[in-house]
């Protein structure tokens, strides 16, 4: 035992403490993305016992082939419509939830639990319900446009509309995530730099709101874009469950499509190239995230 | 002018204030002394208008000034953790009252803002009173810099620049310097007292520390658990403190306190030699460390048990013939043979205070009733 340095000992309990870590992380991720990035590279298929090296067929394909590039649209337009409503929902539902903190803190936090509850629950089950309240004929929802003498809509086979559907059950599952995330970011704003404000004259909501509350939620703002980012670029489950990219894929998305390709059609080569363009995607996120927005927000 | 007419505050059942009124005159430097937990900091947050008041009134020149925010009585606040803006610079932080008084919605946006000609005359307005102020609280580098790149000292100032850029109707002040090290601490003093000379406004200082304020203010306020204990200038509260309390708070050596019994209006017991007199049978008698000095010749005996040198002072700590603690002041060459000296300690019978055993309120001795 004695034999060893000091130094030795120490860069052995680096080795011991951080190396599980990276072992697994090499495994579980590293080595699976090198694979799949490979395959992208192949028309390997399921099952088959050989394969061919095509090189940028697979990302061609998807980038010129009408359906591949339905599916990245969609998704782009998915992610473009839910990551503004969400964020903005869900700061307007916290801000109002805060401050009803303070009169009603009861109904303040049985509605924080009802704003959260579709993150809680599955959204498969979820789904059951929802395509019953979109039911062209016997939904709630045509129901109570007709009550008001608009006409109803086929919310999941209009090819012009499907979309914006998903995009809102998407907007609604999210908020109540967004909301938590947002409620934690106005209990950590320090009461006195409203007081402050109010000392110095933004005392208006509208002031105090672009003075204090806006710039000291930065850092919750940035941590809940880059969750509701990847969130919305991995919509899986609502596709799948009620639309299933139809029709004629106009609610197709990248994960669907990679599920699609990958799972049904056993194109395991197809499908890792849809699996990349999809982690770039999620990796530029992040890389907005730590390059150009983590400075900014911290104020340092 | 400031006035509290018989405020009162309270937190669902608990009342922190119990009814204070208070006046600050123009031009006064008003300190609210006590200790955590007093009131004194929801007293000045409702002359802020941070806070209302349960019941009473709260007058600015005579004028009731419930309705009004913080913003329409034109205070400006020091707050203790400085309070200053973490997304903008110390010149944003400073000019940020002016923009929110001077400018419109319009004006103030960020990027439209800047196009407008209006908006930009006020901008150069506001960098120029900017500038003014950094210059009298030696900033002048630090205006591009956040809070966050600032020492304790530094955010301290800007804090006061911010109050300061503007033309306040009074200061208000919630313990400004208690993040401070004691040597900056002493080093602000000075500058706030010039910077009240210079304004001419009223200030209203709340701090723990009685050194603090002591030596800032004309006039002390003396809060305990909600209620004003004893009002009045420096000099007042030291010389005659109304409440056994107020004594042991005020003066930097904490004062000695005895139990003391009365034989027909004199002291007995290790007392007996003072010539004092008063009209009570046991009373408290408060005793200041620096009124009590060795002499040969002294009426108080005691047995010396431990010194504490401050180079310029030497306390004594020593103890009287039924063993009660005493501490006394001798210049700093004072040197006993050894500990368990037999000492002789003298005192000025007009700086003692002789306090109700009971209530602890003052009471009236001889020496001073001749002197009033």
């Amino acid at each position: 035992m004695t034999a060893l340095s000091r130094r030795t000992r120490e860069t052995l309990t680096d080795l011991w403490l951080t190396g599980p870590a990276v072992a697994a992380m090499l495994l579980l991720i590293v080595i699976p993305v090198v694979l799949v990035a490979v395959l992208s590279f192949t028309d390997y298929q399921f099952g088959a016992r050989r394969f061919d090296w095509i090189g940028w067929d697979n990302y061609r394909e998807l980038f010129t082939d009408p359906i591949g590039r339905r599916a990245i649209t969609n998704t782009l337009i998915y992610v473009a419509i839910v990551i503004p409503f969400s964020m903005g929902l869900g700061l307007l539902v916290a801000l109002g939830l805060h401050r009803m903190a303070q009169w009603a803190p009861r109904l303040s936090d049985a509605l924080r639990a009802a704003y959260f509850l579709p993150v809680a629950a599955t959204l498969v089950a979820m789904a059951v319900a929802w395509q019953m309240l979109l039911h062209p004929s016997l939904g709630l929802i045509n129901a109570a446009l007709r009550e008001l003498g608009l006409p109803g809509q086929n919310w999941l086979s209009d090819r012009g509309l499907v979309l914006y559907t998903l995009a809102v059950i998407g907007v609604w599952q999210s908020v109540g995530y967004t909301m938590v995330l947002y409620l934690a970011g106005l209990a950590a704003i320090p009461g006195d730099l409203y007081e402050a404000a109010a000392v110095d004259g933004a005392e208006r909501g509208w002031e105090r709101f672009w003075t204090v509350t806006w710039p000291l939620l930065g850092p919750t703002t940035l941590f809940v874009a880059v969750i509701t980012a990847t969130n919305a670029f991995r919509v899986f489950e609502t596709v799948a469950t009620l639309t299933r990219g139809e029709p004629a894929f106009a609610s197709d998305t990248l994960v669907y499509a990679l599920y699609r390709e990958g799972f049904v059609y056993f194109k395991a080569g197809y499908a890792s190239a849809i699996t990349m363009v999809f982690f770039v995607f999620v990796l530029l996120v992040t890389l907005i995230k730590f390059r150009v927005l983590e400075s900014r927000v911290h104020y340092r | 002018m400031m006035e509290l007419r018989d405020v009162r505050r309270r937190f669902g059942k608990t009342e922190v204030l119990h009814g204070i009124s208070l006046r600050v005159p123009e031009g006064s430097f008003t300190s609210l002394l006590g200790p955590s937990g007093c009131g004194k900091s929801t007293a000045l947050r409702i002359m802020a208008g941070l806070d209302r008041p349960s019941e009473g009134q709260v007058l600015m020149n005579g004028a009731d000034v419930a309705e009004l925010t913080a913003a329409q009585r034109n205070v400006a606040m020091v707050f203790q953790s400085y309070a200053l803006y973490p997304h903008m610079t110390v010149a944003e932080n400073i000019a940020l009252p002016l923009a929110m008084r001077r400018m419109s919605r319009v004006e103030r946006l960020p990027l439209l803002g800047r196009l407008l000609p209006a908006a930009r005359a006020k901008r150069a307005q506001q960098a120029a009173k900017v500038a003014e102020v950094a210059r009298t609280l030696g900033l002048e580098g630090l205006l591009a810099r956040k809070p966050a790149q600032l020492s304790g000292g530094q955010k301290q100032r800007a804090a006061l620049g911010r109050a300061l850029v503007r033309d306040p109707s009074m200061f208000l002040l919630d313990e400004p310097l208690s993040n401070l090290d004691a040597k900056l601490r002493v080093e602000m003093r000075s500058e706030l007292t010039s910077l009240h000379r210079r304004s001419g406004c009223p200030f209203v200082y709340v701090t723990h520390d009685q050194a603090e304020a002591m030596s800032l203010s004309d006039q002390v306020i003396v809060m305990m658990e909600g209620r004003i204990a004893q009002a009045g200038s420096p000099r007042e509260l030291y010389e005659t403190p109304r409440h056994r309390d107020i004594a042991a708070f005020i003066g930097g050596h904490p004062i000695n306190l005895f139990d003391a019994k009365l034989d027909r209006g004199r002291l007995t017991g290790p007392f007996a030699g003072v010539p004092l007199r008063a009209r009570a049978d046991r009373a408290i008698l408060g005793l200041r460390v620096e009124d009590v000095w060795p002499d040969p010749k002294g009426p108080i005996e005691a047995r010396v048990r431990r010194l504490e040198y401050l180079g310029n002072e030497v306390v004594v700590h020593a103890v009287l013939a039924d063993g009660t603690a005493i501490r006394a002041l001798a210049p700093g060459g004072f040197a006993p043979a050894g500990p368990d000296t037999i000492l002789r300690l003298a005192c000025a019978p007009a700086r003692l205070h002789l306090f109700d055993a009971g209530s602890g309120i003052r009471l009236p001795t001889r020496g001073e009733s001749a002197a009033a």
